[in-house]
């Protein structure tokens, strides 16, 4: 192997290092810890007219110390039942979560009539940082 | 429904669900386990804790009013601005003298609603509850139900809603925002 070479992977090694390090040792910083959801005006509408709307995911995660607040938005024309509570037209729902734990939700915004908020712990160790980060990363990739 | 302000002072301290805008909650025309009309207009200067639930429940309304008498207890002098109504969803076998005697085993002050069953429907429709109801082979049955608790300010705005399984403190920490709100 040739000393250019050598250099090379030396400096890929380096960098990788580093990252991993970033990655691990780096707090985690988020704009705001509300992982908002809007329910649009004319869902009820659509839904009665037989439109499967699908407006919130089946399954939100949430991660506490980090995005550890649901915020729902009533847009719509009518009252939504969100788990606990009905929202009224123009009504916000702000729910905070402090326990690590898998909640189950009644949700009249949701085709199912169902929604799963999984709360995980906050990632204190370097390996839960970097698999939350890859994870994070990998999903924005995805939209 | 008129809205109350945008967002009251404290809101996002709460470790409640809060709503924003704050409207009125919304009125109950029920009797009260103490023989008089129920309506949330006559706790005005309280905080309101509404909950849903029957007194044959072996599971959640046991501990839900436990935790809110524990809640009161540790209030300590405070409690005196903090009511507790408890509505019915079991109209069939809960009574004003029932309900009286069972929410009477956890706290005295505790409030009972109950009515006819359109009376208890328009409530349970008015706040979003759902209701279903198991019957046994034997013809008994159970009832399973929303297990939230609405929190109404003591200007009688729906403020926030305390899902089932929050513990003690958590109440008292929102409770003790809002007496001095």
């Amino acid at each position: 192997m040739s000393r250019v070479v050598r250099l090379i992977l030396l400096v890929v090694l380096a960098v990788l290092a580093a990252a991993v390090g970033w990655a691990g040792f780096a707090p985690i910083h988020a704009e705001t810890r509300e992982q908002a959801f809007d329910i649009p005006r004319g869902t009820w509408a659509r839904r009665r007219a037989g439109d499967l709307v699908e407006i919130l995911p089946d399954h939100i995660r949430l991660t506490l110390g980090i995005k550890d607040v649901l915020l729902i938005r009533n847009h719509d024309d009518v009252p939504q039942t969100f788990g606990p509570t009905i929202m009224m037209p123009g009504q916000s729902f702000r729910l905070p979560f402090e326990r690590a734990a898998s909640y189950q939700f009644v949700c009249s915004a949701h085709a199912s009539g169902q929604l799963t908020i999984e709360v995980e712990p906050e990632p204190v160790m370097p390996w839960a940082k970097i698999h939350w980060r890859v994870r994070e990363w990998w999903e924005n990739r995805k939209k | 429904m008129a809205a109350q302000a945008e967002e009251p002072p404290a809101q996002s301290q709460l470790k409640a669900g809060t709503l924003t805008p704050v409207m009125p909650a919304p009125e109950l025309k029920l009797d009260g386990s103490d023989g008089k009309p129920l309506s949330l207009a006559n706790y005005r200067g309280k905080v309101v804790l509404l909950a849903f639930g029957f007194s044959n429940c072996g599971e959640v309304c046991p501990v839900t009013l436990f935790t809110l008498a524990s809640a009161r207890r540790k209030l300590g002098d405070e409690a005196a601005g903090v009511q507790v109504v408890y509505v019915t969803v079991d109209p069939q076998r809960d009574d004003a003298a029932q309900m009286r005697k069972f929410l009477g085993s956890f706290d005295a002050t505790f409030v009972g609603g109950v009515g006819t069953m359109a009376q208890i429907e328009a409530a349970e429709k008015s706040y979003g509850i759902s209701v279903s109801r198991k019957v046994y082979a034997d013809g008994s049955y159970t009832i399973g139900h929303s297990s939230s608790i609405y929190i109404i300010d003591r200007a009688g705005g729906l403020r926030a809603v305390m899902p089932y399984g929050h513990p003690v403190d958590d109440f008292v920490h929102d409770l003790k925002i809002l007496l001095r709100g």
